[in-house]
This record gives structure tokens, C-alpha cells and sequence, in this order.
């Protein structure tokens, strides 16, 4: 390489790397690293005062954040099993279906993957009201087929809020796995298909045997996004049970907690920056640690085709 | 039994089932949008026979709906284009020359992917303040090209990375500079890469409420996502407006998404799926 073009190189990637690393480390990784300085401190509001150490963390172990803590971590665990089980089964068995239909595929994907392209904003609002406990359609519908004993505040009461909340939650992204699955089948080579159906496989046999191993890198990145996902969860708790996580704290994440703590709140009185911080640190630690332990683990039984 | 489950029948009506379930409420919101508030609450599920075209005009009038969507539009557009020309050249740099370091910053830019800008919030909220940027509709832009620039980098070195490096020796020899190598070669042979990322970057922008909710105070400024939240508790119980108010929200991507939605798909899928 001459040296003429070697200095324009070198000029090339100045001018074009730096802005773009420039953004990143002043609206991300800053931010990011001082949210960890930030939990070593105390607050007054959003003043800073004095160093305190790991103090916050202390105080996020101990009443009155102890029991939000605990309940919050429950909720989002129970959200990360419950979808993991039945919106990745649901979106394995659309993809499935669309693998194997012959008519109305693109109609079929189309639909699927709808309810991915609304904002939570517009979900979380059109199933409230479809829920609704006077006018919403869901209790019209369960009094109209001779069941008016069951219809009830599905997102009022506190034993059916938060399976409703994930009922709304696989409504709007059961899409996602499913076309990712459907992109993991579409890459099974066939021959192997083709080859055990000429051995008499039945299609069952060749769905386990065959397809699901070689669906393991699609089953890895869904898992790994459900993980991120529902530990992180906040977008439809909020607009749904606001940040208190109605009906009393029934709905509430680790997300909302950190709002909470990082804002104030109505109920719960003035933010403490502090403990925020400390609680964003440990979410960031529990999915980061999660999500990479998570991916090794399941990379290991994934199969070279 | 099994051989039920093993039909196409099966699975074909696994996939109308599903679309019924997807498109009714879809249907329901779209019907009750043009059906007056008061007759609404009589008969949920009567067809809106005679069209009431009222409730779209008072969302568009009283509820500031047409600022909003303003703001949403600068905010998603200013980001989008600040995405593609960091991530072209980023990309550009890092997927197509050998110097060292390039691993090393490819990797800490990929780092950005993993930290997720909810959790930096009170940092950026106080840093934003100390920089003159909060309540500012720039301010936002930053944080979503700041936000969406990792992953959009990483796919765009990708096709930098699949064209053959033979389209660059003949562009210098033909006395070309690098800029216009990039801008005149290579642009227009990863315009593919380029639509998805801007999917990929612009439906969780406009989507969003989060961070205009915290980072935006004055009523101008609001956008879209986040005018909703404040115009459904205006205007509770008056049905036939709030529905019409989340139509209009959801209108433009739906529109969008059906004229494009192959590239939906693959640009909303971007991470999880390779290839």
C-alpha cells in the first residue's frame, strides 16, 4: 500500500470513526459507568452529597425496599418462565405451521408479526379497554356463552393481573419467535428431511429427531432475549398498572422499582438517586451475567449442520 | 390423533386461529374508533354502520395530535438520518480496512448493544441538564443514535465486510479518494443493509414513550407515543375518541408495514436472525 493512500486511510478513518464513537461514549458508556459511581453516593434529589460507600445496596436489602425487592423479582421471574414456556412453545408452533402449509404463507407471516409493529402505548391501551370490567368485550363475550360469574376486573384484581399482563405481553410478540423460528427451519437443510422420509420417519419423528436440534441457535437467541426481556420488563406494566404496579404492587418489576426509586412516585414519596442507582447496577449485573451464562450454556448443545 | 396433529388442516387452522385472534381486536378498535362514545357503551359490538367521522376530527383538533405527530416525525427522522451517516462511515471504516485497533474498537462498540439506555437514565438526565440538552428534541435524537448506533454499525459492517475488495482497488486506480469510494462505490451497493437498519432503528424511536416521558416537559415538544399517555386521561370514558386517538398512533407504521412488510420483517428481526 503506498503511503499517500495509507495517510488518506488514516485520515478516512479518523473522520469517520470518531463521530460515531464520539455519540456512543458520551450517551452510553458514560452514562452507563456513572450509574455506578452514582450508587456509591448519597442523594438529596438529584444533588450528589456524600460518599457512603456500598451503603445503598445495604439499604435496598433492608426494609422498606426489602419486600418490594423480593415481590418485584418474582413477578419478572414468573413473566420470564411463563413466556419462555408458552410464548416460545406458541411462536415454535406458528412457525412450524407456516413451514408446513402450503397456502396463504404470506398472508400467514403478514398477521403474525402484526401485533410486533404496534407501540406498547397503543397495546397496552386497546387491551385495557377490551378488558374493561363494564364495557370491555372480554367479560361480554364470557356472560354471553352462559358464564357471567366468571367475568371480572381481569386487570383490577390482584390474583389475575399479572396473567393477564402476559397474556397482553404474548398477544403483541409472539410474532418475533415465531419468524424467528420460521428463518431457522426455512435454513434446515431439506435433504436431511427429504432423506429420513424416504427411510420412513413420520413427520413427528423427524420434528424431534431432525428439525428441533438444528433450531437450537434460533431457541438460543430467543431464550437469551426472553431473559433480557423479562428482567428488564417495563414498557406494558407502566402504561398498564403505571409505576406502582397496579392493582397494589401486583404488577410491579424490577424496571418499575428503579422508576420509582430513580422519580418518586405518588404513593411512595420522594426518589432516592442512590438506591435507584444501586438497583440499576444489580439488574444490569443479573441480566448481563444471566444473558451470558444463559448463551454458553445453550451454545453448547447446538449442532453444526 | 397424531395423524391430526401431523395435517396440514391442523396447521392450517392453527394459523386462522391465530389470525382471528390477532385481527378481531384489531377489527374491534377500528370499528369502535367510528362509533359515537354513548352508543358505544349501549352495544360494544354493533358495526359502525353509519361511519362517525367526529371522533377522528376532535383528536386531530383538541388534542394537539398534529403537533405531536410533528415531533415524532422530526425526532424519529433526525435520529434516522444521524444512525445511517455514523453508521455508514463507522461501518465503511471497520468493515472494510486492516489497521490496528479495528477489533478492539469494533468490540467496545458492540458493548454499546449490551447496556440498555432505561438503566443510564439518571446519569443522562442529570448529564443532559449539565449540557443544556434536557427538554430538547436534540437531546433525544443523541440518545437514540447513541442507542441504536451498535447494532446498526454491526450490521452495516457486515455488508461493507461482503463486497469484494476488488471494487476498491479499481475505484483508486481510476483516481478516486476514499470519500468518494464510499459515497459513489459502495453506497449504493449496501442500500439493502441500509433499509434494514433504518427499520430496525426507526419502529422502537417512533414506538417509544419512555424517554420522551422523562427527558421531554414541555407540552410542544411531546410526541406522539407520549401525547397518547396524556390525552387517555383527558379524555376518559369518551370511548369513541380514544379509540380513534390510537388508530391515528398506530396508522402510519401499519400503513407502512403492509406496503413494506418483507423488509419489516427482516429489519425487526435484524439481530435475531443471521443471513
Amino acid at each position: 500500500m503506498s503511503s499517500a493512500l495509507r495517510k488518506e486511510q488514516n485520515r478516512t478513518i479518523g473522520a469517520l470513526l470518531i463521530p460515531a464513537l464520539a455519540v456512543i461514549i458520551v450517551f452510553t458508556t458514560v452514562p452507563a459507568l456513572t450509574t455506578l459511581s452514582y450508587a456509591l453516593f448519597s442523594w438529596e434529589g438529584f444533588q450528589r452529597s456524600t460518599f457512603v460507600g456500598f451503603e445503598n445496596f445495604q439499604k435496598l436489602f433492608a426494609y422498606p425496599y426489602l419486600d418490594q425487592l423480593i415481590a418485584a423479582l418474582r413477578h419478572n421471574t414468573t413473566a420470564f418462565v411463563v413466556i419462555m414456556t408458552f410464548q416460545t412453545s406458541l411462536g415454535l408452533l406458528f412457525a412450524y405451521a407456516m413451514f408446513r402449509v402450503r397456502r396463504g404463507l404470506r398472508f400467514y407471516r403478514v398477521v403474525v408479526f402484526l401485533p410486533v409493529i404496534f407501540s406498547l402505548v397503543v397495546v397496552g391501551y386497546l387491551w385495557q379497554s377490551l378488558f374493561d370490567p363494564y364495557y370491555g368485550p372480554v367479560n361480554q363475550i364470557i356472560a354471553g356463552i352462559g358464564f357471567p360469574e366468571l367475568a371480572k376486573p381481569w386487570l383490577g384484581d390482584t390474583s389475575t393481573a399479572l396473567p393477564t399482563l402476559m397474556l397482553i405481553n404474548l398477544w403483541r410478540w409472539v410474532g418475533f419467535p415465531a419468524i424467528v423460528f420460521l428463518a431457522g427451519l426455512n435454513a434446515v437443510n431439506s435433504e436431511y428431511i427429504e432423506a429420513a422420509r424416504i427411510d420412513g420417519a413420520s413427520e413427528g419423528q423427524i420434528f424431534r429427531r431432525i428439525i428441533f436440534p438444528l433450531l437450537a441457535p434460533s431457541l438460543t437467541i430467543i431464550t437469551v432475549l426472553t431473559f433480557i426481556g423479562a428482567y428488564e420488563w417495563f414498557d406494558l406494566p407502566f402504561v398498564i398498572g403505571g409505576s406502582n404496579g397496579s392493582p397494589a404492587g401486583a404488577t410491579d418489576t424490577l424496571a418499575l422499582m428503579f422508576y420509582r426509586l430513580s422519580f418518586g412516585s405518588i404513593d411512595s414519596g420522594a426518589n432516592n438517586v442512590g438506591v435507584g442507582s444501586a438497583l440499576g447496577v444489580l439488574i444490569f449485573t443479573l441480566v448481563g451475567l444471566g444473558a451470558a451464562f444463559g448463551s454458553a450454556l445453550l451454545r453448547k448443545r447446538e449442532v453444526e449442520q | 390423533m397424531i395423524k391430526l396433529f401431523a395435517s396440514r388442516t391442523f396447521f392450517q387452522s392453527v394459523l386462522i386461529i391465530n389470525s382471528l385472534i390477532v385481527l378481531l381486536p384489531v377489527f374491534f378498535l377500528l370499528n369502535s374508533s367510528l362509533r359515537e362514545s354513548n352508543e358505544f357503551a349501549r352495544t360494544p359490538f354493533a358495526l359502525a354502520r353509519d361511519p362517525f367521522w367526529e371522533n377522528y376530527k376532535r383528536v386531530w383538533s383538541e388534542g394537539e395530535f398534529g403537533s405531536y405527530f410533528i415531533n415524532s416525525l422530526v425526532i424519529t427522522g433526525g435520529s434516522l438520518i444521524l444512525i445511517l451517516v455514523l453508521a455508514l462511515g463507522a461501518g465503511f471504516v471497520l468493515g472494510r480496512y486492516r489497521f490496528r485497533g479495528n477489533n478492539l474498537i469494533f468490540g467496545f462498540i458492540l458493548t454499546g448493544m449490551l447496556i440498555p439506555a432505561k438503566l443510564a437514565i439518571l446519569p443522562l438526565f442529570i448529564q443532559l441538564n449539565w449540557m443544556n440538552l434536557l427538554d430538547s428534541r436534540l437531546g433525544l435524537i443523541l440518545i437514540y443514535t447513541s442507542a441504536a448506533l451498535p447494532a446498526a454499525t454491526f450490521i452495516m459492517s457486515g455488508f461493507f465486510k461482503s463486497l469484494p475488495t476488488d471494487l476498491d482497488n479499481a475505484a483508486r486506480i481510476d483516481g478516486a479518494s476514499e470519500f468518494k469510494l464510499l459515497s459513489k462505490v459502495l453506497v449504493p451497493l449496501v442500500r439493502p443493509g441500509m433499509a434494514i437498519v433504518a427499520i430496525y432503528s426507526a419502529i422502537p424511536i417512533w414506538n417509544d414513550f419512555f424517554l420522551p416521558l422523562v427527558f421531554l416537559q414541555s407540552p410542544e415538544k411531546k410526541t406522539l407515543m407520549q401525547g397518547l399517555t396524556v390525552f387517555f386521561g383527558q379524555y376518559a370514558s369518551q370511548w369513541g375518541v380514544l379509540f380513534a386517538g390510537l388508530c391515528l398512533a398506530a396508522l402510519p407504521l401499519v400503513v407502512l408495514y403492509l406496503v413494506l412488510s418483507e423488509q419489516f420483517i427482516k429489519g425487526l428481526t435484524a439481530g435475531a436472525v443471521k443471513g
